[in-house]
């Protein structure tokens, strides 16, 4: 008999094996999650809020209290339940298509309202549920259902720089970081980080983790890992990349 | 007078025509009246006919516009073509005398047009600004809506904390009220 | 506790947008989110000024569709939670709604109609009445309240919260410009004080105790993997939506009793139809007047009830059949004629009516 691996408390056994394709990114993003919220011994405040797209099957996902929502309106929905609960912590989780397309404006305007829930957001340079389309995350030259030719920057721009641009409106009390699922540990503590900084209520925190899509990317494990690695690193840097200013001792 | 009384004013921004209609229905209300008041408003924020639509009942008011006004009121050029349409056999039609060359725009299906020099004694008489308080003198003896002594009340809760500053502000508003009900009167004499 | 904002009943004069803040705080609506659109903004403008005396909240969203979803996020978190708006704004309402709709979302939305289709004016119109009935990919599963009056925009806002949590549908308050914007007299009352219960609200998610060890989570979704159990939950939803049916909906009607022909109106443009037949009625016409209070649920048992014992049923609206459609489909099979009388976007008034019936009674 094989070992199973430990499950994080929060995980729901009963919805385990989980959904996702095999080698999807999605499974180490919400073990580190998960693990994150073990840690902080959150489970019974969590409000976790699912987008549309491969993000959806996480709606059963934790031993939390979970809504999915409409593509790119989780964000939304956890202000909403975060304003009007504010003890709750709220979690909105959602892919590159939900958070820098569709709902691009509520990300930008959640984050410059400061508000104090935490943004998770998968990047995996791809429409993952509906075939693998261009994102706003697909790299330069990357082929994908719409962009057969690979994709061309002067007819759709360049990818986009989603940590960077929330780090750019937000104020002090923000937390933003990009972390991979190459990186589970490091992973894990960014999501820690961005939920302890709601837990203080200092303000907005977002994580974006670079994620693998061998079901649209067509690679095996060993190619999935090295595009993760070597092309998506290259382009999104890892990293913290602003993080509340320390109070003075 | 029958049951609703159907008051239709116009003229240019800035001439107080929404103040005047606000605190007719306010004096009517406060008597116990059914009132209602609509203004009309669109995008343009400036430069429009400012109208307002104003009825007054002993019972509920149907539709907050209507058609046929008892009493349409036009302090510019523009609001008297634009206010034409509201006008039918039974409107008493009211229009500022310092208008020139009007004459051919007026409606001739009104039971009464009527010009009265409410700018010029504005001017000459009281103060520029008590003007729309006149035509509201004019509106109430026309129509009857309110007591003179309502209407006074309805000032005084409006302008009252400019009264308290300067007193003499409330006798001349009252004196323009009382002013705009004689050159209404003194017309339909 | 903060003090209630309305003890005694008292008569006041105002604007139907301050009334309707005026009915969200009586309701112990508990937060508002709202986007910017005329003609509902003094909505918000009274319920920024009210709420913070009455611990109330709001939040300035950055579009309506941001709005609905932060109503449906406000109402899963267990408040009592609305939003307002008009126009382009109801059309991007829509998805929000969609969702309440398929969640169960007992959202309040409050829609002041402005002319259409596109930005057409900040006024007036009744163009947005199929858009709330059955706007969104759905079935329409709502409760709609076309109001006519003050009186009724704040008794219905009342409403709407309590039949919202009660039935658990999404519900709408549908007045338009002219109601927004003009005054006149109602009376506000503390609705418990007239032995109105209010609306029980509770939170669908973020209940007490540990999920998955004290209770279970709650995992809520509106995305479903086959059609047969899509069609299992929508099938359940209908029937509930049925069985509400008789117990929800409103109509208003008078001088039916010998009347050939019977003027049919909602919303504002009911008070010209109203006055149109008091007229006729004094001219010896026999005149009849139905309006339907509730558009969804439609009031489909009476009209057909009165219906075969006209000789003409005329349909005035301020849009293009939109009211005339729903008319249309609760006397199929029905043979007496419909006359419409359509204004698109424009205002309605008793005259035009007077003059509209006479022609019909062959005048």
């Amino acid at each position: 008999m094989a070992t199973v691996p430990k499950m994080p408390k929060s995980w729901r056994v009963e919805t385990k094996p989980h959904k996702f394709c095999p080698g999807c990114g999605h499974g180490l993003v919400l073990k580190a999650l998960g693990e994150a919220i073990d840690e902080l011994d959150i489970q019974d405040r969590v409000v976790f809020g699912c987008d549309i797209g491969c993000s959806l099957l996480a709606w059963d996902f934790f031993n939390v209290d979970i809504v999915q929502t409409h593509h790119g309106r989780t964000t939304p929905v956890m202000v909403g339940v975060k304003r009007a609960r504010p003890d709750r912590i709220c979690i909105a989780y959602m892919g590159d298509g939900g958070g820098y397309a569709i709902g691009a404006q509520h990300l930008v305007n959640a984050a410059t309202r400061n508000e104090k829930i935490t943004a998770i957001l998968v990047n995996n340079c791809n429409y993952g549920m509906t075939g693998g389309q261009m994102a706003p995350t697909t790299l330069p030259e990357m082929k994908t259902e719409t962009t057969p030719y690979g994709r061309d920057v002067e007819e759709t721009g360049y990818p986009t720089q989603g940590p960077e641009m929330v780090a750019a409106i937000t104020r002090e009390g923000a937390y933003t970081a990009r972390g991979t699922v190459a990186k589970v540990r490091q992973l894990k503590n960014y999501l820690k980080k961005a939920l302890q900084n709601q837990l203080e209520g200092k303000g907005f925190s977002f994580v974006e983790a670079l994620s693998g899509c061998p079901t649209n990317w067509s690679t095996n494990a060993k190619a999935t890992w090295a595009f993760l690695e070597e092309n998506m690193t290259k382009y999104f840097k890892v990293g913290e990349v602003k993080v509340p200013v320390k109070e003075e001792e | 007078m029958k049951g609703t009384v159907k008051i239709a004013l116009a003229g240019e921004g800035g001439q107080g025509v929404q103040s005047v209609a606000g605190i007719m229905v306010e004096a009517a209300n406060d008597e116990g009246r059914e009132a209602l008041y609509i203004p009309n408003f669109g995008v343009e924020q400036r430069g429009g006919v400012s109208l307002a639509f104003c009825q007054i009942s002993d019972e509920k008011v149907g539709a907050p516009k209507f058609r046929d006004a008892d009493l349409v009121i036009a302090l510019s050029e523009r609001a008297v073509r634009r206010t034409r349409q509201y006008v039918h056999k039974d409107t008493l039609f009211i229009y500022d005398s310092s208008m020139q060359g009007i004459e051919d725009e007026l409606p001739r299906n009104a039971k009464k047009v009527l010009a009265i020099p409410a700018l010029e004694i504005a001017k000459k008489e009281l103060h520029p600004r008590v003007f729309n308080i006149i035509i509201m003198g004019a509106a109430i003896e026309a129509t009857k809506i309110v007591e003179m002594e309502q209407a006074k009340k309805a000032v005084e809760k409006r302008l009252g904390y400019k009264f308290a500053q300067n007193p003499k502000l409330r006798e001349l508003n009252f004196k323009a009220l009382e002013r705009g009900a004689e050159l209404v009167k003194e017309s339909l004499a | 506790m903060a003090e209630k904002p309305i003890t005694d009943e008292k008569r006041v004069f105002m604007t139907g947008n301050e009334a309707v803040a005026w009915a969200a705080l009586a309701a112990e609506a508990e937060i508002m989110y709202g986007y910017p659109i005329t003609p509902q903004n003094e909505i918000m403008h009274y319920w920024t000024r009210l709420a913070p005396k009455y611990k109330r909240k709001f939040l300035q969203t950055e579009d309506e569709i941001s709005a609905g979803f932060t109503t449906c996020g406000g109402v899963l978190a267990g408040k009592r939670a609305f939003t307002a708006t008009a126009g382009p704004g109801n059309v991007l309402m829509q998805e929000a709604m969609s969702m309440a709709e398929m969640m169960r979302i007992p959202t309040v939305v409050v829609v002041q109609q402005r002319g259409g289709p596109s930005t057409a004016t900040v006024i007036y119109s009744q163009q947005e009445t199929t858009l709330t009935c059955f706007g969104g990919n759905g079935e329409g599963l709502r409760l709609v309240y076309s109001t006519s009056s003050h009186q009724e925009l704040f008794d219905y806002t009342i409403k709407a919260f309590y039949m919202a949590w009660k039935y658990r549908f999404p519900t709408f308050v549908l007045g338009d410009g002219y109601q927004a914007k003009m005054r006149e007299s109602l009376y506000l009352y503390n609705p418990i004080e007239k032995g109105m219960p209010l609306a029980e609200s509770y939170p669908f998610l973020g209940q007490e105790g540990r999920p998955g060890v004290e209770r279970e989570p709650s995992h809520l979704r509106n995305t479903y993997n086959t059609e047969e159990e899509l069609y299992q939950i929508i099938s359940g939803y209908v029937e509930d939506y049925e069985r509400m049916i008789p117990e929800v909906v409103e109509y208003q009607v008078s001088d039916l009793e010998d009347a050939e022909i019977v003027v049919i109106a909602h919303g504002i443009v009911s008070r010209a139809a109203r006055e149109a037949v008091k007229v006729l009625r004094q001219e010896g016409r026999k005149v009849g007047y139905f309006r339907p209070i509730t558009l969804r649920p439609f009031p489909t048992g009476k009209l057909r009830e009165i219906a075969p014992k006209a000789k003409k049923l005329v349909v005035a609206e301020s849009a293009q059949g939109q009211l005339f459609k729903l008319v249309q489909e609760a006397l199929y099979g029905e043979t007496v004629p419909l006359e419409p009388y359509f204004k698109p976007g424009l205002g309605i008034t008793g005259e035009e009516l007077v003059e509209f019936l006479q022609s019909n009674f062959g005048q």
